[in-house]
């Protein structure tokens, strides 16, 4: 196993009470492996990857348990010091916004350099030869000529295709991924996709691909963990997942997901309601109030995460053997 | 690039008049008389009109202001009236020591207060933060003549380590406390300044980044966050500079430094024209260098700006 994340709790102390942003998820991966975790805008995919790295402010962010074993060793025992160098060079992570994601006032290849001189011990010069080749491997054009470009001359999925070569730079053995296409447009998100996932056959990382959408969870992941206010829901194979979701979360979001393989239906399906906030989440099943199974027990007592059939859990009360009762 | 450097200094050329204009005026609607200022009291009229007629102060405004310009684009500042050098002797012999005394100033305002900001904006919330800002905000609200006198009583008189009078053999003793009571006010900006843009930057996106990089935390606010955070303050310590020279006038009084400010203020009382006119003009002169400088080291930091560019900014 390369990478196991044990019952990890990651808490927010700010004024108004405690988040729990991220309240005792676990999962694992290995080699060549793509998790893809899914879940709303404030479900805590983000602070769970930042958390891998220990990349949490504090204050007012503190993990306060759990553990996150890479190869075996628990990296949030680490040193500050010993942590930078599995960052960017072990584990590498892609921004959400390609836009904000790079430092405006230097150029990229001073940028994608850096990252390989901090963790490897080669000339300059070698670093900026091993730069061009990743700028040329992320597909853009001209890549020796751009090394001393900034970021504003280049566009949304080019800085993002930046991003991707500044991660890979030290052939990183994770690869996390957050929300990588948001801020890209439709086309670009195909081809930023198709260029993690071609990478990562060559380079045998593991991803794990943080996302909202359904849709491309499917072309990528080996392995869903859906999480809904800081808890994860459902955790299994993608196959599993998309033929036999046990959760009625699970249910919800795929179901907002639109296809063209269908029938047209009259109107897109949502989740009624919004998620939660993380500061005063509902007793019970947190996804109680938005959910049309809930019963009594939904109210009162919070489901544990169960194994419904070998690799496929979901924390649901409603769920049996058999897999969601009520479908 | 050298286009836009020439075309900002042929800017110079309306300044010079709209400010000689300005200030021609202004002296003429100040009450007082020029030529009274240079006879004994109760000197005879008589005299009074030699005076005026030996000086041209009996022309109209327009007619001294057109010779001065002529006069002026011959390089020649004219006479002072009450010393009866030429201004540009005066400029010579006190504009170094100003320009000096400001760029010692500027140095201790740009370290000290970078310095502070950075550190306070690093470690938000922590003792060293709060004292910085109590520090800053005394220093602000402290009268500078004040804060001269305590600087000069405490090092000078009562320890006795430094002198706290005239520029004696013009050795860097001599510069320590005048140049620190100068700078005292606006390295609290500066700290102040450096500590919120500092602030701003180190929730960017890009330094989480860096951080996820693998990149030290001291790599990461030396040179990540302060280049993003050092723009703003350059606008504010190049203009600084020109403050320094041209109002050191409170300092310059309490340390009697052989300054510009003092010898325009006192030109100014004295009705004396010419040398108010001169060191004025060297004084937007240097303003409008400092300003071309400043815009420039803009295109150094932030590579998005582009001078002479219309797109860019």
């Amino acid at each position: 196993m390369l990478l196991g994340v044990n019952n990890l709790k990651t808490y927010f102390y700010i004024e108004c009470g405690v988040v729990k942003a991220v309240d005792g998820v676990s999962f694992s991966l290995d080699r060549g492996e793509t998790l893809a975790i899914v879940g709303e805008s404030g479900s805590g995919k983000s602070v769970t990857a930042l958390s891998l790295l220990n990349l949490i402010s504090t204050p007012p962010g503190k993990i306060l348990e759990g553990e996150v074993l890479l190869e075996g060793e628990n990296i949030l025992e680490f040193s500050e010091k010993s942590l930078q160098t599995i960052r960017g060079n072990k584990i590498a992570m892609i921004f959400q916004d390609p836009t904000t994601s790079l430092n405006p006032v230097f150029t990229i290849g001073n940028q994608v350099t850096e990252t390989i001189l901090t963790h490897q011990n080669i000339s300059k010069k070698e670093a900026r030869e091993k730069t061009v080749k990743l700028l040329k491997m992320v597909g853009i054009p001209n890549a020796r000529g751009r090394l001393y470009d900034y970021p504003h001359q280049f566009s949304g999925g080019m800085r993002q295709r930046v991003m991707i070569a500044m991660a890979l730079s030290c052939e990183p053995d994770i690869l996390i991924a957050d929300e990588p296409t948001t801020a890209l447009d439709v086309t670009t998100q195909a081809q930023i996709l198709e260029l993690i996932s071609g990478l990562q056959k060559e380079l045998n990382s593991a991803i794990i691909l943080i996302t909202h959408d359904f849709g491309i969870v499917a072309g990528l992941a080996d392995r869903v963990l859906v999480m809904y206010a800081g808890k994860a829901v459902e955790y299994a194979d993608v196959d599993a997942i998309y033929y036999r979701p046990c959760h009625p979360y699970t249910l919800g979001l795929m179901k907002s997901v639109t296809r063209l393989d269908e029938p047209r239906r009259e109107k897109l399906q949502s989740i009624k309601g919004s998620p939660p906030s993380l500061i005063d989440v509902p007793p019970g099943c947190s996804f109680h109030p938005r959910c049309e199974f809930a019963i009594d027990v939904c109210r009162k007592k919070i489901p544990k995460l169960i194994e419904i059939e070998p690799g496929h859990f979901s924390a649901c009360h409603r769920v049996g053997k058999g897999g969601l009762e009520v479908i | 690039m050298f286009r836009y450097i020439a075309k900002r200094l042929l800017q110079v050329v309306p300044v010079v008049i709209g400010v000689t204009l300005i200030i021609f005026l202004l002296m003429f609607i100040l009450p007082g008389d020029p030529a009274r200022m240079l006879v004994q009291k109760g000197a005879s009229p008589e005299v009074l009109q030699v005076i005026r007629e030996k000086y041209g102060l009996n022309q109209p405004w327009y007619v001294q202001y057109g010779k001065y310009m002529w006069n002026l684009l011959h390089g020649d500042f004219g006479t002072s009236i009450r010393f009866k050098r030429p201004v540009l002797d005066i400029i010579k012999d006190y504009y170094p020591n100003s320009i000096r005394l400001a760029l010692v100033a500027l140095i201790i305002e740009a370290v000290a207060g970078i310095a502070s900001g950075i550190i306070s904006a690093v470690k938000r919330h922590s003792f060293l933060d709060v004292l910085v800002t109590i520090s800053t905000t005394i220093l602000v609200a402290m009268p500078v003549f004040w804060f001269a006198m305590l600087l000069q009583v405490s090092f000078g008189l009562k320890w006795d380590i430094l002198p706290i009078s005239g520029m004696g053999d013009g050795s860097w003793r001599y510069y320590v406390l005048p140049a620190i009571a100068l700078a005292s006010v606006n390295t609290a900006f500066t700290a102040r300044i450096m500590r919120s843009s500092m602030l701003e930057v180190i929730d960017c996106n890009y330094i989480w980044v860096a951080r996820a990089k693998g990149l030290s935390e001291r790599k990461i606010i030396l040179k990540h966050a302060l280049k993003n955070a050092l723009i703003p303050v350059i606008t504010i310590l190049g203009l600084d500079l020109g403050t320094l020279i041209g109002s050191a006038i409170l300092t310059e009084t309490v340390f009697s430094w052989p300054g510009i400010g003092r010898v325009i203020y006192l030109a100014i009382l004295q009705r004396d024209v010419p040398v108010v006119m001169g060191c004025t003009l060297i004084l937007v002169f240097i303003f409008i260098l400092l300003n071309l400088i400043v815009d420039v080291s803009y295109t150094y930091l932030d590579p998005r700006i582009r001078l002479g560019d219309r797109r860019a900014v």
